[in-house]
């Protein structure tokens, strides 16, 4: 299921002979070819971020005169020390709030969920998955106007419930669940049973434990949804600046530019809202590639 | 034994439905509710301000008014569809095709540092969009980088990619010298739109958010289909070595073929997610210039938030739903017959 990097290194006999075979210029040439394709296109998906980098630590008319030099002289620290001083640090506090509450109830609810409908045998089982597989289908913006209605019926609209209640329960986070549980082996859960465990003891002792991948995998990616989430928070919160989550601040920070953009500043912004979630990416890549495989493998 | 399994199938029953509760009583709140409320809304004149309560029912009204009435709405709607159109002819089959291009560079068993590749490829698809389309205005403006890269391959003047409602194909014609419509494109109508409008091609805004979308996901691609050839069993791959193939031959009478149903997954998701398009219109371009980069999506948000007309929004969020479920059914057929 994850995508192993390992297997690749040991070259099967066969194909490693047929490599051997082939001329000293060939082996060379597929090489040369091989690499500067990887690095051409590694380049393209880093360089944008390197940009923005530097524009972020230059003056106004410097980034405006020259885009693409790497070196900001002379270095300005204006645009962090202004995103700081304004509404930034508020929505930073407000986006790291949702996104702990929303990926602490997926894990939560989004696991018991799944192993209910992995090993539980309960009347209505089939019909519960078949319907959460059926919401995987539904687009987003189409839920947009229906969940301000229910929030506004509910009194949740520009709420901290109703930012995060909304999101914390998520189909695609059971499905996985559901499909990592299914491939744990039945038989270690069913000796804790004749030992005498209860369901809820299985599920704390022998379960849980040995899900911990795939619960670092939801955990993740229910943090990188979360933070980055944009149409949810927009809708949610309409006329309470002070419950504006980054990317809904970084928006309308643009949008309030007009024609006249200070780009140093938005560079600064984007960056500033990447971080975190390059940081968790940087440290747990092997969940975050474990779990996007796994999306692809089932289908 | 027997009592055993009588207490465990019993409280099974009860734990079972206690485990999956909460998330039933999630998602019936705030995801099948709130379809049922958006199918009643499409009915109604609801304009979000007050309570929906307070709002008539108008029978079809919002449905014919994107469809059939003439006006600026189904002019809109007809932009809308037009505009998304060109975007997912662009997007879905540039980035199907370069990350299964760069899965397979990356799967090459002489080349080294796959790690370090996959993670530089990866690391787009996870940032804010928003924060990614910031970074774009910037690399896309007059004086930006892209211009500054390209400017000596242009024979024409910088293009001003986020203000130029061109479309490629009016643009193309320009060049072998069409550059007013023949009358029977002019005056052919379709959705209160002429056809010569329809021919249009993506405005070079558009083109700007369809490189930046691109972009954007071909890294989660990638790892799709570098999961999907790393599920082939080498022994496949050698059997054929053996037999005499080329690499080439290998790829074409093996992988491609093991590689149908990841493929098939990958348009599927490609195909229902560029018809939803909506966090880069809204940050890079709100829809203009002269509404070439409005889509159905946005026309969600810019009916029901900005109108004020809820009705409509629902409707074209209806009309959104109901086409990306038929094109996933259509697709499912076209690319796997055997499994439909």
């Amino acid at each position: 299921m994850a995508v192993d990097v390992q297997s690749a290194k040991a070259p099967p006999t066969v194909l490693a002979r047929v490599e051997e075979r082939q001329p000293l210029w060939q082996r060379i040439g597929k090489r040369v070819v091989g690499y500067g394709i990887l690095i051409f296109f590694a380049m393209l998906f880093v360089a944008p971020f390197l940009i923005a980098l530097s524009n972020s630590l230059k003056t106004r008319p410097q980034a405006a005169a020259a885009p693409l030099s790497l070196l900001p002289n002379p270095l300005s620290l204006r645009a962090y020390e202004q995103l700081v001083g304004s509404g930034l640090l508020r929505a930073a506090f407000v986006s790291v709030v949702v996104t702990v509450l929303v990926t602490l109830a997926r894990v939560v609810l989004d696991s018991m969920a799944g192993y209910a409908l992995a090993r539980l045998d309960f009347p209505g089982r089939r019909v519960v998955f078949a319907a959460i597989v059926a919401t995987l289908a539904v687009p987003g913006i189409v839920l947009a106007i229906p969940r301000f209605l229910v929030l506004g019926q509910l009194g949740l609209l520009n709420s901290f419930s109703g930012l995060v209640l909304p999101l914390a329960v998520d189909a695609f986070g059971i499905f996985l669940m559901r499909q990592f549980f299914a491939s744990i082996p039945k038989e270690m859960e069913e000796a804790a049973r004749i030992d005498g465990a209860t369901i809820f003891q299985t599920y704390r002792r022998i379960i849980f434990p040995l899900a911990a991948p795939g619960l670092i995998a939801l955990t993740i990616l229910s943090f990188q949804g979360s933070w980055n989430e944009f149409l949810h928070p927009l809708i949610a919160a309409p006329s309470d600046p002070s419950l504006r989550t980054l990317p809904v601040y970084l928006a309308l920070l643009r949008g309030a530019g007009g024609e006249n953009l200070d780009f140093p500043i938005l560079m600064a912004g984007s960056l500033l809202t990447t971080i975190p979630v390059a940081i968790i990416f940087f440290a747990f890549q092997r969940h975050f590639i474990s779990g996007v495989a796994a999306s692809g493998v089932k289908g | 034994m027997h009592a055993l399994r009588i207490r465990l199938g019993s409280s099974q029953a009860f734990v079972g439905w206690l485990f999956v509760l909460p998330v039933l009583v999630g998602l019936g709140l705030f995801l099948f509710l709130p379809m049922l409320m958006a199918f009643w809304i499409s009915f109604r004149d609801w304009t979000g301000l007050t309570p929906p309560s307070q709002s008539s029912f108008v029978g079809l009204a919002n449905y014919r008014a994107l469809m059939l009435d003439p006006g600026v709405t189904r002019s809109d709607f007809a932009l809308g569809l037009r505009n998304n159109f060109y975007y997912v002819l662009g997007v879905v089959p540039a980035q199907t095709v370069i990350a299964f291009f760069l899965a397979v560079v990356v799967n090459q068993r002489f080349l080294k540092g796959k790690g370090f590749f996959r993670t530089a490829y990866y690391f787009p698809s996870i940032t804010s969009s928003i924060a990614v389309s910031l970074i774009f205005i910037f690399l896309f403006q007059r004086n930006g980088a892209i211009n500054a890269l390209i400017d000596p391959l242009l024979p024409t003047d910088r293009i001003n990619w986020l203000d130029n409602a061109n479309g490629l194909i009016h643009n193309l014609l320009a060049v072998v010298g069409v550059h007013e419509a023949p009358a029977f494109l002019e005056n052919t109508r379709f959705l209160g739109l002429n056809l010569w409008t329809w021919l249009s091609g993506p405005s070079m805004t558009m083109y700007a958010i369809m490189i930046l979308a691109t972009w954007t996901t071909i890294g989660t691609l990638m790892l799709i289909f570098l999961a999907g050839l790393q599920g082939i069993p080498t022994e496949v791959d050698e059997a054929s070595a053996v037999d005499g193939a080329s690499a080439v031959q290998r790829f074409r009478f093996v992988t491609l073929p093991m590689m149908k149903p990841t493929l098939f997954f990958v348009l599927t998701v490609g195909l229902i997610g560029t018809w939803q398009v909506f966090d880069q219109v809204f940050a890079i371009s709100a829809g203009g210039p002269q509404k070439t980069t409005l889509t159905p999506a946005y026309l969600v948000y810019r009916f029901g938030f900005r109108g004020s007309d809820m009705g409509a929004a629902t409707a074209v969020a209806f009309i959104l739903f109901v086409l990306i479920i038929v094109l996933t059914l259509i697709q499912r057929r076209v690319v796997d017959p055997e499994e439909a």
